[in-house]
Parts: C-alpha cells; structure tokens; sequence
C-alpha cells in the first residue's frame, strides 16, 4: 500500500539500527508522547532493534487513557438518561470509570453508539429531532478541529438537540508537566506527528529551549519512528537541544492556519484534570461562552458527579515513563484487558494494553 | 503543575454480572464464558474436543459430524451476500471443518413482527439457492414470530449434519511440529463489509464479503490424498483468534510472517484508516489448513484449482512450543499474537 509500506521496509529499518548503534556512545531515555507511536513501536517490535544503552519510555498521549474517570461517570449518567443517543469513538466504550464503562451502560439499556465522526453525531441529531444527542469529544488537539466544526456547524443550523461532553487535553502543557517534576528522567521527545499536523511546532520552541531538551516531531509508521529517534540521538550526542521535524510530509511549522483557527473559535485553554496524573494548568480546552449552550455538563447538570478514586492503579507512573507496564505488579495478573485496573490497560493506545496484546508472558501456558 | 503528581486510578468491578457485547466477540471473554457457563454445565467428551462440530461415531463405526451456528447479522443484506446465503455457508463450513461432507441443515427462524415478507422471502430464496451450489438439503425447520422490538427483522439459527468418509483425525490435537499452515484466500473482507455498510463508510471500491461454501475445497483436498491434520474456518477473531486456539490446544508454537498475510489493498486501507488489525477481522469463506510439510505444494495446488481458494497461499509452519502464535512483524522483529478480550473497537486518532 503506497504511503505505508514504504515506511515498513525492513531493509531500511535494519540499517538505522545499524546507524542508532554506532552512533550512540551511551546511555540515553528518550519519551515517544503519543499512544499510537507506543503501539506502533509495541506492535512492530521497534525497541527491540535499538541499542541496549537507549531507553524509550512511553508518555501520556493516549487521549482515552487521561480522561478523568468523572468524566467517564458523567458519560454513564448522561447515557443511561431516557431519550438520549450517546455517541463515541469506539475505544471509549471499554474504559472503565469508577464502577462500570460505557460498555455495561450499553448492556443496562442505554443508547451508546459508536461513531467515526463528531459529523456523524450532528447528522444524528439532526434525523432525530425528539431526541438529545451528545457526543463524547475525547482527544488531543488532533481531534479537536472536527469537534470544534461539529459545535459551530450546530449553532449555525440552530440545533438544540446537540451537545458535547468536552475532554481535549493539550500536549505542550504535559511535556512541561513532565520535565518539571522532580526526578524526570526523559532527555529527549518523539512529538505526536499528529497533533502537530494541526498545530505545527513553534509552540514546543520554547520548551526545547528553556529545559534544554532536544524535540523530534515524528511520524507513525516503523521508519519515521526510527528515523525519529536517531534524530533525537544526534542532538544529544552532538549536545543540541532543538526542534525538529522528522514528519515533514505532512506537518508544516505553523501546521494547519484554518483548523486552528477553527479550534480558537470555539475553545478556550483551560486547566485539565489527567487521569492518574493530576490537574494540569492550561492544559485543556473547554467550549468558549459563546458555545456553553452546548456543553452536556450543564445541560444533563452532571458536573456535580465526582468519582471515588482508589490508589490501587498504578497507571499515573505508566503514563509519565516511571514504569514500564509489565513491571507493575498487576499486570496480567489482577489487571487484564477483560479486567482492567486503569485505562491504560484497555485503550487501544495504552501502553499495558500494547504490552499486554503483543509481549509474551511467562504465564502463557493453558489447556 | 500544581504540586507533584498524584498517582490515582479507580478500580473497576472485577468480574461482570451481566453479558456485554464484548462477550459475543470471539475473544477471551467468550472463551471465560465458555469455560465458566456452559462447559460445566455440558461437560461431555464430544464438547470438549472444542472443535467447529462434534463428531459422532455411531455403531457400524461410521463417523458423523454435527455443528450448528446462529446468525444475527445486520444489516441483512450486504456486498456479496445476505443473512440466509451466512445461515447457510456458516453451518456448511462448520461441518467442512471436521472434514465431513455436509449432507443436510436445518433452519429454525425467529422473525420479528413487522418485517415485510418480502424481506423474508429474498432471505429464504437466497438460502434455498446457497443449499443448492453447496449440494446441501435443508430438511426441517422451524419458524417462530416475536413482538416487534424483541428482535432485528430476523435471526436464522441452522445446524447440520456431515458425513465423514476418511479415516484421518481432523482436530486441533493432530497438528504437529513440522507441519505447513496453508490459508485459503485474503483476509477481512466480510468484517469490512459488513462495518462498511453498518457504519455508512464509503470507499472508492465497494468491498464485497467473502462469504462462500467452502466444502467444495475441503473435498478436494481429502479426495487429493492430502493427510489434512487440521482446519479451521476463520470466523469471528479472524485468523488471529483461530490459531490461537488451535496453537493451545495442541501444545506447539505457530509462525505466521506478517509480510506473507494476503490482505486486498481495499481492506488493509479500511483497517489503516480504522486502526483495525485485518489479523482479527472476521471471515465467512476463508480457511486455515494445518498440513504434513511434505504435501503442502500439492494441496496449495488443488485449492488453487478451485473457485473459493483461488488465492490459496502459505503463510507459516508449526514448530515445538508451549502454545503460542509468534509473529514476525513486517520490520522482521517477532512477537506474539494474543486472542483479543471482545470485539476490535475503531479507534481515536
């Protein structure tokens, strides 16, 4: 398949480990942020062709994984209420909140349907007149242009049938998060190729600079993984600490002008609750004024629904690179993907799932 | 950052009360439901051989295999095929599995109050033609109507019975290290048509199910002298599930090389696009076949020959093991395939 089987070549994938080997002369942690890059590395057994001196950790950008498990609870409330279509992406459904995912609200009656567009869900709306239709607007700014078209397309059609239950989260502020907390161990990032193909790169300028720490913006695909952390390699053998873009077939330094004029239009930054992490300053989006008539929390009066948390899970270290998912003492034992402990297990970008789904375990003899 | 970070998750209910869809997926939580509720309760030899169908040996020693499905698809009707011509293929290939040669269904229908009898009608007439290009009777049946609203237009549950005319021990306990695993055709076309029509996706193809008989190849093989060690139909959790399955039950490992996986270029985009691994969708006319090493040429040969394994192809071998698939990923590092909990849900981003 043209675009992708160019960048699963193993030919070339050898010889840049052949490259990442000679030109690594010692230890180095390298964080890749997003979720579908750890999968991808996971899936393809990228970390096995790097030198042994080179760690990647796996960072928080998994948009299912982060969202407050209140947010979850809400989703159930809102879902389990009469006359309302629930719409999400499908890998919501099997994260748990505090008691039960969106899944059981499924099985206990509610109307929770999976779609592939926040569009779907305003189509929806509008075929269903008597109906409340509420879209679960999860992600980071990857997915936020096409919820922010949603609202707007909404108001302009004047339906008051519509309402999104908002849970962006905003990369940059997490990386900052990250490098100031005491006992950070990262000195280089993969950026999400994705999310700066919206928002281009200037804003991670800054960060690169003030903390001295080299950021590749990089793609997904086996090739542009590599290609990305050889870049970060150099920078730090060579002592720079710059950003820059391994994706440059698709992102551009100010990324895409419309969508993110599109996303100022109806969002606003706001401080974020992370799942197994902690509040975050700045480091979401909400729906400005001028679109609160369709934000679900007020409309289904949920945001008083708090959830109990328990410090069982022990994701919050997962989703900063403290912990690798198999060295958590419940994985594969007590937390699986039929019975998770946290998000992480679950999401199709949780870095337990990926170690779980695709890394032998000494456990692995049945029947 | 306000302080350091707090490190909280909650913990869920560890077991369900109540079945989920993810239970119906043809992943480990079906698996868990088996195992849990309904072996206990039917424990017996016949069932615990896990296979497609049971086979029966009857008192002049002639062997009988026997295997019935249900079918809830929706929507009804979709690229290459309907819920009658799947009533019928499913069961067929069921019995083919055992290699039996299916001699008759039954059909029993739970019809919802409403559906137009033409609807009906298109079904039954589509059955009726499946039977007839499979050489299959379908001999008794039943019918039954249920308020609106306590179905979905209409459920189809077909059983059948097979005859068995060989003497080899078609199951996965016969697969052997050595053995060369043989797939009949491409992967994940029916899952991708049926999400396609369900969800309303477009691609600039239609993408037609690949749903087939597929007794006419399994005959072929068995009159071509293949010693056939084991077969598998891949059905819900696709190819992944299925050798799964076969890899624990006879106790050795499985090699599967990404790169050699035919999948139609319509399909692998769908699944990019998606994030569906085409490993794990499923398929209504495709097969795995576990063979000696030494006839896997003649057997790709004679399914090659055939319209529904026209794509035949070899995808890998078994070796001593402990039970597991390993996959060499298309960058040429190994890793293992797991049986996934439920169904493959579309992700994010």
């Amino acid at each position: 398949m043209k675009f992708v089987d160019e960048y699963r070549d193993p030919q070339a994938a050898a010889q840049y480990a052949e490259a990442l080997a000679r030109l690594v002369t010692r230890p180095w942690t390298l964080m890749e942020v997003c979720g579908g890059q750890t999968h991808a590395i996971v899936r393809f057994g990228i970390d096995q062709l790097l030198p042994p001196d080179l760690t990647l950790v796996h960072g928080p950008g998994c948009p299912v994984c982060v969202t407050p498990v209140e947010l979850i609870d809400r989703a159930i409330a809102i879902a389990g209420q009469s006359g309302v279509i629930f719409c999400s992406f499908g890998d919501m459904l099997r994260v748990p909140g505090s008691r039960d995912s969106l899944l059981a609200a499924k099985a206990n009656g509610g109307d929770v349907r999976i779609v592939y567009s926040p569009l779907d869900a305003v189509a929806l709306a509008r075929s269903n007149p008597e109906r409340q239709v509420v879209f679960f607007a999860v992600g980071f700014e990857t997915t936020a242009p096409a919820n922010a078209l949603a609202v707007h397309q909404a108001k302009e059609e004047g339906l008051t049938n519509f309402s999104l239950l908002v849970s962006h989260v905003l990369v940059p502020p997490a990386i900052e998060a990250l490098l100031g907390a005491p006992g950070n161990q990262v000195q280089g990032f993969l950026a999400a190729g994705h999310v700066c193909t919206v928002m281009g790169w200037e804003e991670y300028g800054p960060l690169s600079e003030q903390h001295r720490v080299p950021i590749v913006v990089t793609g997904f695909e086996p090739l542009d993984i590599l290609q990305g952390v050889y870049m970060v390699v150099r920078q730090l053998e060579e002592g720079r600490a710059e950003v820059e873009n391994q994706y440059a077939r698709n992102v551009r330094r100010a990324g895409n002008p419309a969508a993110v004029e599109l996303i100022r239009r109806v969002f606003q930054v706001v401080p974020r609750q992370w799942r197994g992490v902690g509040e975050i300053p700045h480091s979401g989006l909400g729906l400005r004024p001028e679109y609160a008539a369709f934000d679900a929390q007020t409309r289904f009066a949920v945001a008083d629904i708090r959830a109990v948390e328990d410090p069982d899970c022990q994701s919050g270290l997962v989703l900063q690179g403290r912990l690798k998912p198999h060295q958590c003492p419940s994985f594969g034992t007590r937390c699986t993907p039929e019975h998770p402990l946290g998000a992480t297990m679950v999401s199709s970008e949780g870095a337990c799932a990926a170690y779980y789904r695709y890394r032998p375990r000494q456990e692995e003899v049945q029947g | 950052m306000s302080g350091d970070f707090s490190l909280s998750c909650p913990v869920p209910p560890s077991r369900y009360g109540q079945v989920l869809m993810a239970h119906g997926g043809g992943g480990t939580l079906m698996a868990r439901l088996l195992g849990e509720v309904f072996f206990p309760a039917f424990a017996n030899p016949l069932l615990e051989e896990e296979h497609d169908g049971a086979v029966l040996t009857l008192p002049d020693g002639m062997r009988l295999a026997f295997s019935t499905d249900s079918y809830v698809v929706q929507p009804l009707f979709f690229p290459g095929g309907d819920i009658g011509s799947l009533a019928v293929n499913g069961t067929i290939n069921d019995l083919s599995m055992c290699g039996a040669r299916p001699l008759c269904l039954s059909a029993g229908f739970i019809i919802e109050e409403g559906l137009p009898v033409e609807i009906l009608q298109r079904v039954v007439v589509s059955m009726g033609e499946a039977a007839r290009i499979a050489g299959v009777a379908i001999a008794t049946g039943d019918t039954k109507v249920v308020d609106r609203g306590k179905g979905d237009g209409v459920f189809i549950n077909t059983a059948g019975i097979g005859l068995i005319e060989h003497s080899l021990h078609i199951a996965p306990r016969s697969v052997r290290p050595g053995d060369a695993l043989l797939l009949s055709g491409d992967l994940g076309r029916h899952g991708i048509a049926i999400m396609a029509q369900r969800q309303g996706l477009e691609f600039e193809t239609t993408i037609q199910s690949d749903c087939a008989p597929l007794c006419g190849p399994v005959q072929a093989l068995l009159a071509g002298g293949i010693e056939v060690h084991c077969m598998r139909d891949l059905t819900r959790g696709g190819l992944a599930s299925a050798l799964v399955e076969i890899a624990l039950k006879a106790g050795v490992q499985v090699e599967i090389a990404e790169a050699q996986l035919p999948v139609q270029e319509e399909v692998r985009g769908a699944c990019e696009i998606l994030g569906l691994d085409p490993l794990y969708v499923a398929n209504e006319g495709r097969f795995a076949a576990f063979v000696p090493q030494t006839q896997a040429e003649a057997a790709l040969e004679i399914l090659r020959g055939h319209p529904h394994s026209a794509g035949a192809c070899r995808i890998g071998q078994v070796r001593e093991g402990r039970g597991q698939v390993i996959l060499q990923s298309r960058i040429g590092v190994p890793r293992v395939v797991d049986r996934l909990s439920g169904e493959q849900l579309p992700r994010i981003c």
